[in-house]
């Protein structure tokens, strides 16, 4: 009886219900005894030059053992795409949030205290902090570059000519606004220098293998001189990829200062220092007919990329995905990456696919108001069919497996749509001020899309026990529980006595790790691939002892045993006698899964809004979704990313925004101005099964970590417009807060 | 300045900085790290632990302030012999959490609900845990926890 595919509560929670997790704050190694606490002090202002900083007075502070400037560093240069970004700012800062000293004290409590008395002169410069000032070019982030512009993919002009010969032609500049991930547990390490002159780094952090490589390569030291370990982590979100400036200073204070060194941000620096997501301006354009037929889709991405563009993959990521889930004929994209005077910009839960989404499903909504059409009708009449999978789309990316019509008609049903429609019909016409709405997202999204690999090893211990090691690195994800279920179905050997192992480079030096939704598919299969070489080898073993054909063996998962196929009478070798004859290592193996190709999971949701008309509020009432990632393992961990990924996508659309004033000011720094959701503002989810296998690894499975967000960001956008559609609101820009409502109405004279 | 409080029923007294607050003496000096600390605004609920019964922020209230009371944190939830309490066996049934990091204050917060409103509807729950942050799960898990936890059924 198989496990896989069951609900299985997760192996993960007993400690993190008792004692809580260890995260990087809760580390208590012997190596870190004596460590003093550091504080980065950062820049207040967003594009300023300084012209002195004194240190001497925080330098007399109580507890202070050491102050730090960029005059102290000797690390050599660091990129950030084309231009380079200090590790503590010398000449020029450029965002509110950079790091320009680092104080180190005795006691937490000093920190703050000492940091004060750090004197940094600025000189203010001009800011740069929205997209259309980046692409004025009226102030240079970076004189040198000539413009703010630090990248341009795809079409450099769109011709003319290209709507030509459409009945309908819709265009809209759509915001995907500047979003932060805003983890539980901000960014934190804790380091320490060993007398073999090699730094162990605890590190809070999706992939500490390239954090290990990162922090090698800033110190200048060979990668065997670096051991991350990664403990706990409080989530991560994507902007706890690598390694971030912070560490490797810390690293280098730590030896200069001949101290173990621990580090937490506050939130507050989190918020305004940790990387920030999204932040687009994309023009759509869509030609087509009056029936509903798409016949070329523009778009036109612009990228923030804050102060240092660290990852100009995003905007070319989101042309990639441009046509969405639709066949078009004629697709033309571009995009370019500008710099501004804000916090860089990284992956956050998507990563370039939300955007793509977002823009391709509010083009078709828009099409489908301007041809007077059902926005499911205009959808169905362009998808791609199951038939002409795998399916090469205009813009490069090639799909794997998709049932986009079934996925919208399941959500479809279950939602009642035609009864909705008609409530809503029923509210406009009885002219109420609460009007409801309903919005749309069809969905793909590209996951393991950075194509390279995993690594996995399974070790069968010599008292029958396993312990298997993989490069992901889960952290809340459950992956621990998922690979534990799959190495029992394959092994025949009880959870109960198999134990994943991952995060130590010392443990598992080579690795990828946790992002893009890679985990199962890759490191899942990589997994899956080292036990089938285990079994391999055990086969010869058992046949030996059993003195039988190995080609003549079966291992019986329901028992853990090898016997003799059709003569289960004749004797049989469980896992432990075989352990016990085994050669060390010969029941062991390691192995790089690289065949995994991207693969693309796909889907449906459907939002219901309440708007009221009189004060802008909306409340989300129902989100209804169909998230086909493929065959599921454990459907626990499968429905708790569709829920965690639907409350990050609402937010996105209802509630969330990182803010800055026209000089560059964050404006939503703090918790208490950052509008996280809460408990309150998302209503519960209803999930609609859908599960379509992919041929690309040997799982079949696609990844569901972000999917659910993908989807649900448009899906409530369209409601909100949908809502007002007969009030004359065509289109307002995400968050859908009250005032943006409010003044969507006002401006068409509907405001109550 | 002295400061004795009774730690999930056993006496702690340390010599601490007046300012010190509530989650760093129970984090630092009583050696319980599984309160966390999750912002510097009271808004997020992950330090949340119960002050005589009754939950609290505990980056907001001065260790002074709880010197000869009763604080009990995620560490004291579980019975003498291990058993788990019924909020700590409900969320991991219903999945109520996922990296773990709000999950302590979540719990904290959870019980203290129960306390006021030992039958709440999921609407009761979610108003009750508003000041809870969570990024992982959308609460949907966590309000069938407190649910389940409250001996109602779970019906999604």
């Amino acid at each position: 009886m198989s496990i896989v595919g069951t609900r299985v509560v997760r192996i993960e929670d007993q400690k993190l219900i008792t004692k809580g997790g260890t995260y990087v704050e809760d580390v208590r190694e012997e190596a870190l005894t004596g460590a003093v606490h550091a504080m980065f002090v950062r820049s207040p202002i967003a594009h300023a030059r300084i012209t002195s900083i004194d240190t001497a007075e925080a330098l007399a502070a109580p507890g202070v053992v050491a102050v730090y400037t960029a005059a102290d560093l000797d690390l050599g240069p660091r990129q950030a795409g084309p231009v380079v970004e200090p590790w503590l700012a010398s000449d020029v800062v450029r965002y509110v949030g950079e790091p320009v000293a680092l104080v180190l004290t005795e006691h937490r409590y000093q920190l703050a205290d000492a940091a004060e008395l750090i004197d940094i002169d600025y000189d203010p410069l001009d800011a740069v902090a929205s997209i259309d000032a980046a692409l004025s070019d009226e102030t240079l982030v970076f004189p040198d570059m000539g413009s703010n512009v630090v990248q341009v993919n795809g079409m450099p002009e769109f011709p003319a000519d290209t709507f030509d010969g459409c009945e309908v032609v819709v265009t809209q500049t759509i915001v995907n606004q500047r979003v932060a991930p805003a983890p539980l547990e901000v960014r934190g390490a804790a380091c320490a220098w060993g007398e073999d002159d090699r730094l162990t780094v605890w590190l809070s952090t999706q992939n500490a293998q390239i954090g290990r490589t990162l922090l090698a390569a800033g110190l200048g030291v060979g990668e065997e001189k670096v051991r991350v370990i990664t403990p706990d982590v409080g989530g991560g979100f994507g902007a706890k990829i690598g390694s971030d400036p912070e560490p490797v200073v810390l690293g280098w204070a730590a030896q200069r200062a001949g101290r173990p060194i621990r580090w937490t941000e506050t939130r507050s620096e989190n918020l305004t220092s940790m990387t920030h997501g999204r932040a687009q301006q994309n023009t759509v354009t869509v030609g087509g007919r009056r029936d509903g037929t798409v016949e070329v889709f523009r778009l036109d991405v612009v990228q923030d990329a804050g102060a240092y563009p660290r990852t100009l993959f995003l905007p070319t990521l989101t042309e990639l995905m441009a046509s969405g889930v639709y066949h078009f004929p004629k697709i033309e994209t571009r995009s370019r990456g500008v710099v501004t005077t804000t916090t860089p910009i990284a992956a956050y839960r998507g990563a370039g696919r939300p955007e793509a989404t977002a823009a391709i499903e509010r083009a078709m909504d828009l099409f489908a108001t301007e041809i007077g059409m059902d926005p499911a009708e205009v959808r169905k009449a362009n998808f791609i069919r199951p038939e002409e999978f795998p399916y090469k789309t205009k813009s490069g990316a090639n799909y794997d497996t998709g049932e986009y019509a079934q996925a919208l008609d399941k959500v479809l049903d279950a939602a009642g749509y035609a009864g909705l429609r008609a409530e809503q019909r029923r509210r406009r016409e009885a002219g109420e001020p609460v009007v409801l709405g309903l919005g749309i997202a069809s969905y793909v999204e590209i996951t393991g899309g950075d194509s390279g690999g995993e690594s996995g090893r399974v070790d069968i211990n010599p008292d029958g026990t396993v312990t298997a090691y993989t490069g992901s690195s889960p952290h809340g994800q459950g992956l621990d529980t998922s690979l534990t279920m799959l190495l029992s179905d394959q092994l025949g050997i009880p959870m109960e006595r198999i134990s994943i192992r991952h995060g130590d480079t010392d443990e598992v030096p080579k690795a990828i790790g946790t992002f893009g939704s890679r985990s199962l598919q890759l490191g899942g299969s990589a997994v899956r691939q080292a036990a089938d070489k285990v079994i391999a080898n055990a086969r010869e073993i058992a046949a030996d002892m059993l003195e039988a054909a190995p080609e003549d063996l079966e291992l019986n998962v329901d028992e853990g045993a090898w016997q003799v196929r059709g003569a289960p009478a004749s004797g049989s070798v469980d896992w432990v006698q075989l352990a016990a004859r085994a050669e060390q290592g010969v029941l062991s193996a390691d192995v790089w899964f690289g065949e995994g190709s991207p693969t693309f999971p796909f889907g449906a949701h459907l939002a219901v809004v309440d708007v009221d008309t009189e004060t802008g509020k909306v409340v989300v009432r129902r989100v209804i979704a169909a998230d086909d990632a493929g065959p599921v393992i454990n459907p626990l961990a499968f429905r708790g990313q569709r829920h965690g990924g639907l409350g990050q996508g609402v937010a996105q659309a209802l509630l969330e925004v990182m803010a800055y004033d026209p000089d560059g000011n964050p404006t939503t720094a703090t918790l208490a101005d950052y509008s996280f959701i809460t408990a309150t503002e998302l209503p519960d989810f209803e999930l609609v099964d859908s599960a379509t296998p992919t041929t690309r690894n040997l799982l079949g499975v696609k990844g569901i970590g972000e999917a659910a967000t993908i989807g649900s960001t448009p899906a409530v956008h369209n409601a909100v417009v949908d809502a007002l559609a007969h009030l004359g609101v065509r289109h307002l820009d995400m968050p859908t807060t009250p005032q943006r409502v409010w003044e969507a109405l006002s401006a068409k004279g509907e405001a109550k | 300045m002295k400061v004795s409080i009774e730690v999930n029923g056993k006496a702690v007294t340390e010599e601490v900085e007046d300012r010190t607050l509530l989650v760093h003496y129970l984090r630092e000096n009583a050696g319980l790290t599984g309160t966390n600390i999750g912002c510097d605004t009271t808004s997020c609920g992950a330090c949340t632990v119960l002050l005589d019964g009754e939950s609290v922020k505990s980056c907001t209230v001065l260790a002074a302030q709880a010197d000869g009371h009763r604080v009990m944190t995620v560490e004291g939830l579980a019975g003498e012999d291990g058993e788990l309490h019924p909020v700590q066996r409900a969320f991991r049934e219903q999945h109520g959490l996922q990296c773990g990091f709000c999950t302590p204050g979540m719990m904290m917060a959870s019980v203290s609900l129960l306390a006021h409103n030992p039958k709440p509807t999921r609407e009761e729950v979610r108003e009750g845990l508003e000041g809870n942050l969570c990024r992982c799960t959308g609460y949907h898990n966590i309000v069938s926890a407190v649910i389940d936890a409250s001996g109602q059924e779970v019906d999604r």
